[in-house]
């Protein structure tokens, strides 16, 4: 049953060294915060799972959060190479990581599987291409039906999963909208499920076709507005496209990269301190 | 209206061209949303733009700078979840055409966008397979835009992380895959097309201004030229006019120059 939670005793509780943990959101809702309190907190040897890296599992490599990472596109989009990510990979700073690389239809089904209590997913997919070759978890099975061959891959179950969504009601039920990527799927596929939220309202009132997570599928709720900065929520701000320009240059180098991750999450308390400190270098104060 | 115009509009307006109006297409991020879109905007008004983030059906005003902007949700006919662009549009046969970019390519079509180099050890590693490996094997047919070089047009690729007709003639469908696989390759320079026996690609049509020693230059096998290689027709007022204008709109709407993708 849904806690509200301040984000630190949400990612105290429910993220411990060693877990297979996703965060979640397609471009759209990427919980930001969460992944800040997660490298503020000095989470080690974390397995991490998510479609899209991006730049908050390039923070997350780069300040030593991870061991693994499981993906299927891992960029900065729109601009180029996720630095750190790449400096783990090619160099093992600040520590080696093990990928497991697949494509963004096999992860989608993974989490689908994970969500159905299945041990895995089937698709027609990966034919002709190398990734079998590399990731000896793509494998194949028969279908009993028709002798068809189909490719076969791992359910993905986190310990934990952490999504951005625009709204929760007192009770913790979860109302998300515009693009939803593999959010409730990655949700539901988890041990325990953190939600940040832009806001807490009085009611939902949602359409009965709205994508929700009810309350009692979440282990915690917590109000972080603007969560998903620099990414964005529908309705609430747009992506800082400026930021994710701006990190190519942070995350070049090792050294800028630690002095941002000291200065902006290690030694801020919260978010808001981070979004006051981050707003203050560009423009004025971040409406709360 | 200029004649002048550069060979990446070149390229974009050929590319456009390709798409019929109707037609069901699975975009992908940068070059193809530009010439997925530039269509929509003049011949094909009811091309249907698929994002993998999920909107079916996407207007968006300006181009999208990612794959999920929200813009394309916004003018969608609908937004669904990403399983379920994958299984039921996609994987599902919905898609007509898959609109692909690609790091390097082969002769056949096969695509990199994996590594450069060893894979556990890589010169160069790239962003990965995102949602092309299933575009390339499920969509209807494919189309792939990329700048022409040395280093992106191979002899032979480090990781194949996308197929096109794997190692040629009928390998691709031996495969039992169920898409025809790429019909077009759109470059800065000409347009090139798989030969119907041997399925290499070869180059069946010029840019105008380009010698056939560019495209060889700017070649990492013996390229061949079909006998009826033809000239491209060179982008049109109105073609030029609406890409420039998308573009110069997306950049007052980003604050930055168009897609960099």
């Amino acid at each position: 049953m849904a806690e509200w939670t301040t984000l630190a005793e949400a990612i105290a509780a429910h993220v411990h060294d060693g877990d297979l943990v996703a965060l979640e959101g397609f471009t759209h809702l990427i919980p930001f915060a969460a992944g800040h309190e997660i490298i503020r907190q000095r989470r080690r040897n974390l397995s991490l799972v998510r479609m899209t890296p991006d730049l908050i599992y390039d923070q997350m490599i780069g300040a030593g959060c991870a061991s693994k990472l499981t993906f299927s596109w891992g960029g900065n989009p729109g601009v180029g190479s996720l630095h750190r990510f790449r400096d783990a990979v090619e160099n093992g700073w600040p520590s080696p990581i093990a990928l497991e690389e697949r494509s963004h239809s096999d992860l989608a089904n993974a989490y689908v599987a994970g969500a159905s209590n299945l041990p895995f997913a089937v698709l027609r997919g990966y034919t002709g291409s190398d990734l079998p070759r590399v990731n000896d978890r793509i494998r194949t099975i028969t279908c009993p039906f028709t002798g068809e061959i189909l490719a076969a891959t791992p359910a993905v179950r986190p310990d934990v999963t952490v999504i951005h969504a625009q709204k929760a009601d007192w009770k913790g039920n979860v109302l998300l909208w515009g693009i939803l990527g593999v959010q409730k799927e990655a949700a539901l596929a988890a041990k325990r499920a953190i939600v940040t939220v832009e806001e807490r309202v009085r009611s939902l009132d949602a359409p009965p076709n709205a994508c929700i997570l009810p309350a009692w599928v979440v282990s915690a709720v917590c109000e972080v507005p603007r969560g998903a900065t620099p990414s964005y929520a529908h309705g609430y701000y747009e992506r800082d496209n400026v930021f994710y320009r701006a990190w190519d240059q942070i995350s070049r180098d090792r050294e800028s990269f630690c002095s941002w991750l000291d200065r902006h999450v290690l030694q801020t308390g919260d978010f808001a301190e981070y979004l006051a400190l981050q707003s203050g270098e560009k423009t004025p104060a971040v409406p709360q | 209206m200029s004649e002048a115009y550069t060979a990446e509009e070149m390229m974009t307006v050929a590319a456009a061209r390709m798409l019929r109006n109707g037609a069901v297409c699975f975009v992908g991020i940068g070059l193809p949303s530009t010439a997925a879109n530039l269509a929509r905007l003049t011949h094909a008004p009811d091309a249907v733009l698929v994002y993998e983030s999920g909107p079916i059906g996407a207007r968006p005003p300006v181009l999208p700078l990612s794959i999920g902007d929200g813009n394309l949700a916004e003018t969608a006919d609908t937004v669904v979840s990403t399983p379920e662009i994958f299984r039921y549009w996609l994987q599902g046969g919905r898609i007509d055409v898959g609109f692909l970019g690609a790091a390097q390519l082969d002769r056949f079509a096969n695509i990199n966008t994996t590594v450069v180099g060893p894979y556990h050890k890589p010169k160069v590693r790239l962003p990965g397979a995102g949602g092309a490996p299933e575009i390339s094997s499920s969509a209807k047919e494919v189309l792939i835009i990329v700048k022409q070089s040395k280093r992106t047009f191979v002899e032979k690729l480090d990781f194949i992380t996308s197929v096109g007709f794997m190692t040629g003639g009928n390998s691709r469908e031996a495969a039992g895959l169920t898409g025809k696989g790429p019909v077009a390759v759109i470059t800065d320079l000409c347009i090139l097309r798989p030969d119907p026996v041997t399925r290499e690609l070869m180059v069946t049509s010029i840019h105008p201004g380009v010698d056939r020693a560019a495209i060889v230059a700017g070649t990492g096998w013996n390229v061949q030229f079909a006998e009826d290689c033809a000239q491209t027709e060179a982008p049109g007022a109105r073609e030029l006019e609406t890409l420039r204008d998308l573009k110069a709109r997306t950049a007052a709407a980003h604050g930055v120059e168009g897609e960099a993708a």
